[in-house]
């Protein structure tokens, strides 16, 4: 029995793993600072995203004029207009919208997760991890159709020069505009896709952890605030997804 | 096994109440940022002056969720700092590469004139 309890017995010396820099668990430090080395390839994602576009010709006429050209830059209202069960209808970045709701909201379940488990309410926090594992599915599935319709393309599709059409998008030509332009689409939603995908993969071992009571035998939910800013930090990157791709 | 199935007696003992008035509070601040974004997205013509409106309000955006949900306004002064600074060099990086590709727009179009 001592041998145990001297093990269990927490290191309370400066430098034998007593001292906590930044007064903030290992774990979580190390989350903070991965998260930050992640942000920095979203951010040159992003930024790559503008460089592209500053060193393309702006569309210049009305936007009730717009039409889809290589010549320019598209304007992303006018690509991001679909909804799933109105085909043709023109409803700019209503789905985007939604998407961006199902996300925040799983943000949401997200902090009330960690909520419960600082009051070792181990019912609350399977049930507010099942919330978000179901919201982070919904949007996986939306951001499933959205690449769908992007590669699938419109019934009009773009008329070139030579007067053939091409329909959709891969890397090397789309309907929308430079082939630029579908390529960071499909790398920088598809990174944030990939982000998703991992979190509700971390939030599914943490759910199973939570059922068979793991950190209830530990004393602590820590796991779950950690995988928490991961999921946080996936909804910030949508944040500004959102707005550098979507709305500018 | 409990018989009992109401879930405040099943746990009476130990479990505090939740506290999640400041969650919601912090969720329904990021719903409204966002509908005020769609509301200058559909009234306003495209320009510089909506672009910084739709900037501003991510970086508000950006600040109740990492502040609130990701707890940071309540972590030490340190992280918080350590945390911020890289990624204000990365805002440097964003305003050298923006005029970078202005610039390379210019040369291609003005060079054979």
């Amino acid at each position: 029995m001592s041998t145990t309890t001297t093990l269990e017995t927490p290191n309370t010396g400066t430098w034998d793993g007593g001292n906590e820099p930044l007064k903030a668990s290992y774990g979580k430090l190390m989350m903070w600072f991965f998260l930050l080395s992640d942000a920095f390839t979203f951010g040159a994602l992003l930024i790559v995203y503008g460089l592209s576009r500053h060193s393309h010709l702006p569309y210049a006429g009305k936007p009730e004029d717009f039409v889809f050209s290589t010549e320019w830059w598209p304007i992303p209202e006018k690509v991001f207009n679909a909804f799933p069960g109105f085909h043709g209808v023109d409803l700019p970045l209503a789905f985007v919208a939604l998407m961006t709701m199902i996300l925040i909201l799983s943000s949401v379940t997200m902090v009330l997760a960690v909520e419960a488990g600082h009051r070792m309410d181990k019912k609350d926090v399977q049930k507010w991890l099942l919330w978000t594992i179901l919201f982070g599915s919904i949007f996986l599935g939306c951001q499933a159709w959205e690449w769908a319709h992007f590669i699938t393309g419109t019934d009009e599709g773009m008329t070139l020069a030579d007067g053939s059409k091409v329909f959709g998008a891969n890397l090397t030509i789309n309907q929308y505009g430079p082939a630029l332009f579908a390529d960071l689409f499909f790398f920088i939603t598809g990174f944030h896709g990939t982000h998703v995908t991992s979190g509700v993969v971390l939030l599914i071992m943490v759910f199973i952890n939570t059922v068979n009571g793991v950190y209830h035998k530990r004393g602590h939910y820590e796991m779950v605030e950690k995988v928490g800013l991961y999921w946080h930090f996936v909804d910030l990157v949508w944040v500004f997804v959102f707005t550098f791709f979507y709305l500018i | 096994m409990h018989t009992n199935h109401s879930h405040d007696f099943d746990n009476a003992v130990d479990i505090p109440k939740p506290q999640t008035k400041a969650i919601w509070k912090t969720f329904f601040i990021l719903v409204a940022l966002t509908a005020v974004e769609f509301l200058f997205a559909f009234t306003m013509d495209a320009g510089t002056a909506r672009n910084a409106i739709f900037i501003i309000l991510t970086i508000f955006k950006a600040f109740y969720i990492v502040a609130e949900f990701m707890h940071l306004k309540h972590e030490s002064k340190t992280l918080i700092w350590s945390i911020i600074i890289p990624m204000a060099l990365v805002v440097w990086l964003m305003v050298a590469l923006l005029s970078e590709g202005s610039y390379y727009f210019d040369s291609i179009t003005n060079y054979f004139k």
